[in-house]
């Protein structure tokens, strides 16, 4: 099945096409203590064929962001404000109802833990048909058949007769396979992978990120990864939204955030990883942790951790405004527009030589 | 499947004939019916010509294997009450309590059912907090209460329903109406607990995300996961349905088992208590099996692994 | 949802989050805070609220209004004889009516209420003590010990309890202590049931493997890992049970196997009147009504119970006010 997607230029020599455009996303959780805001204000746009990764820790409201993209946002979650542009459609917008038309065809999520996320009581052939059975109206029959052609497609040895098989007699990858198959079925703009590969032991991990790639090059998919991990970052992702308490602090290509970081909280997870290290040597860690979200303070959110912390951050939020591209290269001042490097740091400037 | 069945079959059993052995046991220590049954002035030898002849001489142990030799030729002896064959009077009055009780547990899943599951979409809606404050009352209210009640309403005073017996089909308002109190207000507990707890798994949003609505993910995701607890909790309300037969029958007069067995009991009438306790008891242990395969139907995680995994 | 709800740390408490005082006074704070919470969130529920006053007026009424009213409940006074209720013209002892010799209604039930709960109170105290401990253990060593305790609850639970308890009070006289036991004995299956699920569960954790590890005895690690974290459970089961405990006893008083006269006792008062319904109809409704009042407070309180000591669940409590809850206002910095 081809779709439109396919008749993109493929390569990377000319800028993709934007498929999903956040804007100022803001979602709200009620708790009997009061309302606190766990996303607050976050950009970051996805392109066909690229992968864009949310990196954060936990808590820090990647997950939630990827659930108020699906549209799949806990009752006591509230979108409080922004847009989610989907090709040229504003899913903030819309009535949950009318949502439904692009949960499937347009919108795809995978999430973390297969076995909690898969119908315990349903065979995967009839959980993998379900797409099809009510969004183009098969058969049974006929959804079983597509079934089996998606558990080819991700890879799932004997699918005739491993499709009338319940989800507890595969094993955690088969199972996360079956996950990623679900939500490509339809052949999505954009697929959402919520740590897809979490809760799997190494050498799955790369089989399903590599499957993850696979699927992308082959429908132009937008893929929006959500991940703890810098090294799937670096190895898979095309972009990069660094996020911290709610809030998007540094974006940008991921060979340039990487190599030159502009908010101190990137660069202190940089720091933390142990690349280069001496035996003995200790360790480089983040002192502190993330602020809860009840008591974000109202300046810089990093500002209980940031070893540059001045008045000015205590007293005002920095918004994330464009950086230039690169200062280590003498032409920076010429490097494009796209695709931009933003932080939200009042010193990002002056980071690099700090 | 059958593999599976053998061992519920196996393990239910058990309970069964503790159950018949207790039964016994217990019925044989509420005292001599010669005292009950004979004229207060009766000579010690008519006394024990009585005892002799219903076998109540032998020692405890021969009056149970002649009990037990008895249940496998389905012969429970004769009632002392009235001469008639035990067993058959048991059968005669299952029928007039099956009817209640199966006409009762049928309203009590689809009323259920129903109002569970609407009041679980809207956790703590409007229609939640009705519901569920509905079938708490249903589940503190006494049911001989409740029939007192109903009786001083409709049949007292608007005297449009009979206080008792089993004529007409108004006669089965009351009664169904009180027996049926006690397993909708837990039932309908059930449902919505389970429901709510299956609309809040991973799956149902990820069935979400696939595009299904609202009623989609009602009646094929959640509905299906939420049956099983529901139907355990059926198994219960069914032995608790004899409880509540007990007080529904003796208050208006059915001519069930329940009202059969304390009649027994009241009038120390061994056979037929035992018969109707033995036919109760296998009742509710076919019930069981029952129950047990629908489970498994519906969840294939308990079945046995037939296929290779 | 990640969220924590913790105690909120003042912005420059976190800067200095690395001093030792401020580390230590967090436990302290938040186990305070946790009681504070449970209160708070019991007045936000306004039926929970009503329902534990209630159950304090009824409780406070059983214990201290038969010293009060005892004398009253038994004077015999035929003047008196089937007044009707809500009438103060015979003075405010008569204000529920009186039965058939005479005696005030309101007394007697105020007498009945402490016979209710003097049966109810300890056969739910009996089974819970019992059924508890004896599931905790079966679920906490697995096994034979398992197998055969639930054989045994399936054993009790596959009878029909009314049916065993009018057995049992026929052979056995029907006194208070014998219906404190033979309710007691059919409801053990139901703790034991749920202790035995929740400790198998826990068994199997890692923190009660650590425990082992560090040689603790079994019975240390039920009582100091296990036992806390199935009691909430137990206590709401409680709670539930004690409604069922009243109806039974009420049931087989009614049968007249219960709590026989001159005691007396709500199901009794309901039997009692029963042939009076067509002339003296309080006589029956009143007591009924009061067993009512009592389940439902219970009933409610307990379903509020399950949810609020339940960490999963507590944050339905927070739902309902979805418009009215004052929003912490958001700090934020509007770009």
């Amino acid at each position: 099945m081809k779709t439109a997607a396919q008749t993109v230029l493929p390569g990377k020599t000319r800028a993709q096409d934007v498929v999903l455009s956040v804007r100022d996303l803001a979602v709200d959780i009620r708790t009997y203590r009061g309302t606190v805001r766990a996303v607050n204000g976050v950009d970051f746009e996805a392109r066909a064929g690229e992968t864009l990764a949310l990196l954060g820790e936990s808590g820090c409201g990647k997950s939630m962001t990827a659930k108020a993209l699906a549209g799949i946002m806990d009752p006591v979650c509230d979108l409080a404000g922004g847009e989610i542009v989907l090709n040229g459609t504003d899913l903030a917008a819309l009535t949950p109802k009318e949502r439904l038309k692009f949960a499937g065809p347009e919108l795809g999520i995978v999430f973390q833990d297969a076995l909690t996320a898969l119908n315990p009581v349903y065979t995967v052939g009839t959980q993998l048909g379900e797409a099809f059975r009510i969004h183009q109206g098969l058969s049974a029959r006929e959804a079983k058949v597509q079934a089996i052609e998606l558990m080819k497609r991700v890879g799932i040895p004997e699918p005739e007769s491993r499709v009338n098989s319940y989800p507890h007699q595969f094993s955690g990858g088969m199972r996360q396979r079956i996950l990623i198959a679900m939500a490509v079925a339809l052949n999505p703009r954009l697929l959402i992978a919520d740590e897809p590969t979490t809760a799997l032991d190494v050498t799955v991990q790369a089989q399903i990120m590599q499957l993850l790639r696979k699927l992308r090059e082959e429908g132009q998919m937008a893929v929006v990864l959500i991940t703890h991990d810098l090294a799937v970052v670096a190895e898979e992702a095309d972009s990069v939204a660094v996020m911290y308490a709610g809030n998007v602090v540094e974006s940008g290509p991921v060979s340039q955030v990487f190599s030159d970081p502009r908010h101190p909280y990137t660069k202190g997870l940089l720091e933390s990883v142990p690349v280069h290290v001496e035996r003995g040597a200790h360790l480089k860690s983040i002192a502190g942790s993330p602020p809860e979200l009840h008591d974000i303070p109202s300046g810089c959110v990093y500002q209980s951790r940031c070893p540059l912390v001045q008045e000015i951050c205590r007293a005002e939020r920095p918004r994330l405004l464009p950086v230039n591209g690169s200062a280590t290269n003498n032409h920076s001042e010429t490097l494009p527009p796209r695709p931009g490097r933003a932080a939200a740091c009042h010193f990002s400037e002056e980071l690099n030589n700090a | 499947m059958l593999i599976y069945l053998r061992k519920r079959i196996i393990s239910s059993a058990l309970p069964l004939a503790v159950v018949i052995v207790g039964v016994f046991a217990l019925a044989r220590m509420t005292g001599n019916p010669a005292s009950l049954y004979l004229p207060l002035n009766a000579t010690q030898q008519m006394r024990d010509d009585f005892t002799a002849r219903n076998g109540l001489d032998q020692p405890l142990l021969v009056q149970m294997a002649d009990y037990f030799g008895g249940v496998l030729k389905l012969d429970f002896g004769q009632s002392l009450r009235t001469g008639q064959d035990a067993a058959a009077m048991a059968l005669r009055a299952f029928p007039a309590t099956l009817q209640l009780a199966a006409t009762t547990m049928v309203l009590a899943v689809v009323l259920a059912l129903l109002v569970g599951c609407w009041a679980a979409l809207k956790p703590n809606g409007v229609a939640d907090r009705i519901s569920s404050f509905i079938s708490m009352a249903a589940a503190s209210i006494p049911d001989f209460w409740l029939a007192i009640v109903g009786i001083w309403v409709f049949a007292i005073t608007l005297g449009w329903l009979p206080t008792s017996g089993v004529s007409g089909a108004g006669a089965w308002v009351l009664p169904i109406a009180t027996l049926l109190l006690r397993p909708f207000g837990v039932l309908v507990q059930i449902v919505r607990g389970s429901m709510v707890s299956a609309l809040s798994e991973p799956y149902i949003k990820l069935a979400r995300s696939r595009g299904a609505g609202e009623l989609r993910v009602v009646t094929h995701h959640a509905l299906r996961n939420a049956a099983a607890p529901a139907l355990t909790v059926a198994g219960d309300l069914t032995v608790g349905l004899v409880n509540g037969a007990v007080v529904v029958e003796t208050i208006f007069g059915w001519p069930g088992i329940g009202k059969l067995m304390i009649d027994s009991i009241l009038q120390r009438d061994f056979a037929v208590l035992q018969a109707a306790v033995l036919l109760t008891a296998v009742a509710i242990f076919a019930l069981n099996i029952l129950i047990d395969m629908g489970y498994a139907l519906l969840d294939a995680r308990v079945r046995p692994v037939t296929a290779k995994a | 949802m990640k969220t924590s709800l913790n105690e909120p740390a003042a912005p420059d408490q976190v800067a200095a989050a690395g001093q030792p005082q401020s580390v230590k006074e967090q436990p302290v704070r938040d186990k305070k805070d946790g009681n504070l919470n449970l209160l708070r969130l019991l007045l936000k529920d306004r039926f929970a609220t009503v329902s534990a006053l209630l159950l304090m007026v009824i409780g406070l009424t059983a214990l201290i209004g038969p010293a009060l009213m005892g004398d009253l409940a038994t004077k015999q006074n035929l003047l008196f004889a089937n007044k009707a209720p809500f009438s103060l013209a015979y003075g405010w002892e008569y204000f529920l009516g009186s039965d058939s010799l005479g005696r005030s209604m309101l007394a007697r039930l105020v007498v009945a209420s402490r016979t209710t709960f003097s049966v109810a109170l300890p056969a739910v105290a009996v089974a819970l003590v019992i059924g508890s401990l004896w599931g905790v253990w079966a679920g906490y060593h697995r096994g034979w010990r398992e197998n055969v305790s639930m054989r045994i609850a399936d054993v009790i639970m596959s009878f029909p309890s009314l049916l065993l308890a009018v057995v049992v009070l026929y052979v056995f006289s029907p006194s208070a202590g014998n219906i404190v036991l033979i309710l007691a004995l059919t409801r053990i299956p139901i703790y034991l049931r749920t202790a035995r699920a929740e400790s198998a569960e826990l068994q199997s954790r890692t923190f009660v493997d650590a425990a082992r590890t560090f040689g603790a005895r079994p019975n240390a690690i039920i009582g100091r890992h296990v036992i806390p974290v199935v009691l909430p459970t137990l206590l709401t089961l409680a709670t539930l049970e004690f409604c069922y405990v009243m109806l039974a006893e009420s049931s087989l008083s009614f049968l007249g196997i219960g709590i026989q006269p001159p005691d007396v006792s709500w199901g009794l008062m309901v039997s009692q009147g029963r042939q009076y319904l067509q002339t003296a109809w309080w006589l029956s409704i009143f007591p009924g009504v009061a067993i009512v009042l009592t389940t439902i407070a219970a009933n409610v309180l307990a379903a509020w119970l399950r949810i609020a000591t339940d960490p999963a669940q507590r944050w339905r409590l927070a739902l309902p006010r979805k418009r009215l809850i004052a929003r912490i206002p958001v700090k934020e910095a509007k770009p």
